[in-house]
């Protein structure tokens, strides 16, 4: 592939849907007693169906010393239920040729089940029976400490990935957005079972819950069956939850030794959250700067220009209650700190000179005209609709959108990037052989 | 399909009809330019593919990487357009843009509205006669390639393994060289060597459309036609008709690298779809590996928790015949040559007893619903249309699903024992090594 595609959710988020592709999204949204919202989109093309379940039960509700429990409940919630033990599980599943995966982030838990039409009373079942009737067996809660164990180490593979953990830890120092999601080799190890029951009793509850649901069957039918199959599924009873939003670490400049050819950099510092006042405006400043791919200014300077990289990209990534800034990149070692230079040169003329108007017309078409060819498959729809839903953008969004990106000015961007692009907060890592780096 | 159906399924209200690869359209352009049509209008999107019939297949010793390195300099502008803008003009019209290049294939592909996909067609058929190879840019590119190569295999030590275990794995066929290119190889390229590439490959004859999406047939031929049916045909271009002499005994690999986890490779030769056993090949690899209910996964990730990850990869669409690669990432302080050991039996095993009815009936319901899942995106569509073209013809794409049905123990079994022979395979390893600073 002539370039790394990255795309993150805010893009799906940031984007309209013109009337044609609403038309044929034809979303409907209901909520159930039990306070589980519901979302829709008949696809009739296939005999299959998209299930993407969001649960607020992300590492942010993990504790100091406790990081990974979270992860390890998502983990192990296809690995044994009141029915069925989890070789019963993938056997079935495995039988009917379905995907269903469980995964967690900061946020959210997320489960996707993708399955043909013809199975989906067993599909709602087995959904069901994870939520409401996982059982955690310790034999599987040892086997999944292994995995995990297993996956933190193998990530140290991977330059890449070791320069956005200590981007994280260095900007949200003391928050649970700081730490791995998988937590530590440690901190796994000594998660009680107890933790895990508690957790998922307290999290896994349907108030706290999205589904969306894409494919070969109808809202009607969705509600039938959900009312049959999650009829145990019951609310929690904890209140509106406050948790306090982390605050921001101060500037730094962090280095990694590991014997490689490319210097891994992450460059960045604190973002906003997706209720932003200004959210839009900066998606689209963010977009020329270096999110728009080979329109981007970056990947003009650093790539086209000089060389520099193959891969080059930045971006304002949103969450529901924190937002970051930054800048990726690998170029070879000893053409680190060229690119960083650049890179902080880009920052200062996007501050100081602002856009042009040519410039923001090509951003405005491309964000507007790009959306609706992305909600191509079943699985795009289902993850819009439940993340239009946990941004609380409601179902008029795609109306509203073009207006959302019609109305940034040029003007706006050069505020928005005086204001949210700051050069005296940058946290900068570099991951390299730093000998042959040899950075000032 | 009828256009009078085609036309009322892009009407808001109507529900948008399966689109089956039956009703692909074939046309051949008098230039001999084959032209692949499939309305799909399920999304209101187009995806315009222009397969090139060379990749790493077609290049030599000393030039590895040149395939690769045409793709990326078809971005820097022909007569008529400026370097990268490209994809500045499909960004700007809200299209999306990219290209690939494998080992037999060169793609470039753009995924527009129907009423924008106009301008990637006029694009296409530009660069296709005009590119312009030479400027200012052909130095910074190849920076920017030798960049890709650290990235995706120099730092990265499973596709480090990956590589060095194909250059074993073939002895002359060209699927030995990795289709990125040795460093050096990349290094030594010449403006000229992309010239010579270029005028070779890049015809009307050697190549193929693939268009699949929401428009309307009549109407989108009639634009191909205008933009590409102009360009002469070339010169055939040269064939390349190189056998892999049969492997006569296993070989080894080991690499030494840092890394975290241990790795084993085990690469298998096999024919491509061409041949009848690739419908039992590809239920063997996933009675093997398909799923967390598969031989490899029970045995290795979940009984024995040796393994974090296992695999049983096979794809017949390759133009010359390919490898079935099992493989195994090995869990932290455990032994590798246990796991090896380990998928040793196991594929002895299903050399030598027949698997049941219920495990081939699972491959089977796995499968079919995999062909199923895999036409939710027209861009996937059109990729394996186009695969069954460059493997044999796209209609193959109609005998998959009947010829995976027909497939019995009896198959599985034969075809384990003809290809899983341990004497015809390269077992890779990677040992994970702490590199100290020289």
């Amino acid at each position: 592939m002539r370039k790394q595609v990255r795309i993150f959710l805010f893009c799906c988020l940031a984007v309209l849907l013109p009337t044609s592709a609403q038309a044929r999204l034809e979303a409907q949204r209901s909520v159930l007693e039990n306070g589980l919202v519901l979302l829709t989109s008949e696809q009739r093309a296939l005999p299959m169906v998209t299930f993407n379940l969001l649960l607020k039960a992300g590492s942010r509700y993990d504790s100091q010393g406790g990081e990974g429990l979270a992860n390890l409940t998502a983990q192990l919630l296809t690995y044994g239920t009141k029915k069925r033990t989890a070789l019963e599980i993938s056997e079935t599943l495995d039988f009917i040729g379905a995907n269903l995966s469980a995964g967690c982030s900061e946020e959210l838990a997320t489960i996707s089940l993708t399955l043909l039409k013809k199975h989906l009373p067993i599909g709602l079942e087995l959904l069901a029976e994870i939520l409401t009737e996982s059982v955690f067996p310790q034999e599987e809660i040892e086997r999944q400490k292994q995995m995990v164990i297993a996956s933190i180490k193998g990530k140290l593979e991977d330059p890449g990935e070791i320069a956005q953990m200590k981007f994280m830890e260095a900007l949200y120092p003391r928050s649970p957005y700081g730490r791995p999601v998988e937590g530590t080799e440690a901190s796994v190890k000594a998660i009680p079972r107890e933790d895990l029951s508690k957790f998922y009793e307290r999290y896994y509850r349907p108030d706290r819950a999205i589904l969306a649901v894409v494919g070969d069957v109808s809202h009607r039918e969705m509600l039938a069956g959900l009312e049959d199959a999650f009829k145990r599924w019951k609310g929690g009873t904890s209140g509106r939850e406050v948790l306090p939003a982390p605050a921001a670490g101060p500037p730094d400049f962090i280095r990694v030794d590991k014997k490689i050819t490319q210097a891994n950099i992450v460059i960045g510092h604190e973002g906003v959250r997706r209720g932003h006042p200004d959210y839009y405006a900066i998606q689209v400043m963010s977009y020329i700067l270096g999110g728009g791919g080979f329109s981007s200014r970056l990947m003009e300077s650093i790539r086209n220009q000089r060389g520099l990289a193959y891969s080059v990209y930045s971006s304002f990534y949103s969450e529901k209650d924190v937002g970051t800034f930054e800048v990726t990149m690998q170029t070879k070692n000893q053409t680190a700190e060229e690119a960083i230079r650049i890179t902080k040169e880009e920052i200062r003329r996007l501050r100081e000179e602002g856009v042009s108007e040519e410039e923001l017309a090509a951003v405005k078409s491309y964000l507007t005209g790009s959306f609706p060819l992305r909600l191509d498959t079943n699985a795009r729809i289902a993850g819009f609709l439940s993340h239009m839903e946990h941004f609380e953008l409601g179902l008029n969004y795609v109306d509203r959108y073009p207006d959302l990106i019609g109305a940034v000015s040029r003007e706006d961007v050069r505020r928005v990037a005086e204001r949210y692009l700051r050069p005296e907060r940058l946290i900068v890592v570099v991951v390299a052989d730093q000998e042959k780096a040899a950075l000032k | 399909m009828t256009f009078g159906v085609a036309l009322l399924a892009t009407s808001l209200f109507a529900v948008p009809r399966p689109a089956s690869t039956a009703e692909t359209q074939e046309v051949v352009l008098e230039n001999g330019l084959k032209v692949l049509l499939l309305e799909n209008h399920k999304s209101p999107a187009v995806t315009f593919q222009v397969w090139y019939r060379v990749g790493s297949r077609n290049e030599i010793d000393g030039k590895s990487g040149l395939s690769h390195f045409l793709e990326h300099m078809m971005f820097k502008g022909t007569a008529k357009t400026g370097p990268e803008e490209y994809s500045r003009i499909i960004a700007k019209n809200g299209g999306r843009s990219n290209a690939f290049t494998s080992s037999d294939v060169t793609v470039y592909f753009a995924t527009m509205s129907r009423d924008k996909i106009g301008i990637a067609i006029d694009l296409e058929a530009d660069r296709m006669a005009n590119a312009r190879l030479d400027g200012k840019f052909f130095e910074p590119e190849k920076k920017v390639i030798m960049e890709e190569r650290r990235l995706r295999t120099e730092d990265n030590p499973v596709s480090a393994l990956a590589e060095i275990t194909g250059a074993v794995t073939y002895t002359v066929h060209p699927y030995r060289r990795p289709v990125i290119g040795w460093m050096g190889d990349i290094e030594g390229l010449t403006r000229e060597d992309l010239r010579e590439h270029y005028r070779t490959y890049y015809a009307p004859n050697n190549a193929f459309l693939v268009v699949v999406g929401d428009f309307s047939t009549p109407e989108i031929l009639a634009q191909i036609k205008a933009a590409f049916g102009k360009i002469p045909r070339g010169p055939a271009p040269p064939r390349v008709n190189v056998e892999e002499p049969p492997q006569r005994g296993e070989r080894r690999v080991i690499l030494k690298k840092e890394a975290e986890l241990p790795v084993l490779l085990l690469d298998y030769h096999v024919p491509n779809t061409e041949s009848p056993d690739s419908f039992a090949l590809d239920l063997l690899t996933t009675v093997l590996a398909g799923g967390r209910s598969s031989r490899l996964y029970q045995e290795l990730v979940y009984h024995k928790r040796l393994a974090q990850s296992v695999g049983a990869d096979y794809s017949g669409l390759s133009v010359d015949p390919t490898v079935l690669s099992v493989s195994a990432r090995v869990m932290p302080d455990k032994d590798s040559s246990e796991v090896e050991r380990i998928i040793d039996s196991l594929l002895s095993q299903v050399r030598s007893e027949p698997v049941s009815e219920r495990e081939i009936e699972k491959a089977k319901n796995q499968v079919e619903a995999a062909f199923v899942f895999g036409q939710d995106s027209v861009f996937g569509q059109a990729r394996r249309i186009g695969f069954y073209e460059i493997t044999t013809r796209w209609q193959d794409l109609e005998s998959y699903l009947p010829g995976i049905r027909k497939v019995t123990a009896a198959d599985i079994l034969r075809v384990a024992k003809k290809y899983l022979d341990p004497d015809r395979r390269t077992i890779g390893t990677l040992i994970p090594i702490k590199e100290n600073s020289p």
